[in-house]
């Protein structure tokens, strides 16, 4: 189990004092339709990569709050894992990307009629994002939007 | 701060009309941030699914998480229990 008190002590001394964005109002939207008929999409904070795209940037003050598009036809075991955070093992992911970022899962749920479709496209981004002024204002509107006008039933989202 | 990205994001993916569930590694920041519906797993960093070869278990997350979008008393903060 993940616990607080398992963080190094900078960490845990820098979350201490962290004033954590609380959501209120908690907005809600009810699934349109059964799970079985919905389009479904992934939303992953793994900082995982398609080869042909540029790493996530550790450097950015703040964290870096770029998105990247997965294609859904994407072969899972292409992704590169380029989140640098080292206040978590990175060898399951590396040797497996499905923990971030579950794409053959679902493959495998809307095969078996578990749910309907899945979304042409799902969003990475890197979660060490302790400023999320930007995350708020520029990248989650953005993801948020476009996961929308794709007509997108449910969103699940993977943080790591 | 990973946990908090996902609540964020989910909020704005609500806010547009787009239902969602997070997965949640932390319980007490997930009590803090109010993502409208999260699983709680009892997992490790960097293992929200579970483990890297166990598919079985991977898939029970992601359906505990997907039966979450029926709820609508949101915030929903429910246990992941195999």
């Amino acid at each position: 189990m993940a616990e607080i008190s398992e963080l190094s002590l900078s960490l845990r001394l820098f979350l201490k004092a962290y004033r954590w964005r609380r959501i209120d109002p908690v907005p809600h939207t009810p699934l349109r339709k059964p799970l079985h008929e919905a389009k479904i999409a992934l939303v992953s904070t793994a900082g995982l990569v398609a080869p042909d795209q540029p790493p996530f940037d550790e450097h950015v003050k703040g964290g870096d709050t770029s998105y990247r598009e997965l294609s859904n036809d994407i072969d899972v075991r292409t992704l590169i894992d380029t989140h640098r955070s080292t206040s978590y093992d990175h060898a399951g992911i590396e040797s497996n990307p499905n923990l971030g970022f579950p794409l053959d899962r679902v493959r495998e749920l809307a095969s078996d009629g578990e749910i309907g479709s899945l979304n042409h496209r799902h969003f990475s981004l890197m979660g060490s994002i302790t400023a999320p002024g930007r995350l708020i204002v520029q990248s989650a509107p953005i993801v948020a939007q476009s996961l929308a006008d794709d007509g997108v039933d449910a969103a699940l989202l993977v943080p790591v | 701060m990973c946990n908090q990205a996902v609540s964020l994001i989910a909020a704005e993916l609500e806010r547009r009309g787009v239902a969602t569930v997070c997965l949640m590694l932390l319980r007490e920041v997930a009590q803090k941030v109010q993502p409208p519906r999260a699983l709680f797993v009892p997992f490790a960093h960097g293992y929200a699914l579970g483990a890297a070869h166990d598919a079985e278990l991977q898939r029970e997350v992601i359906m505990a998480a997907l039966r979450l979008l029926s709820r609508d008393d949101v915030p929903v903060l429910e246990d992941f229990a195999r």
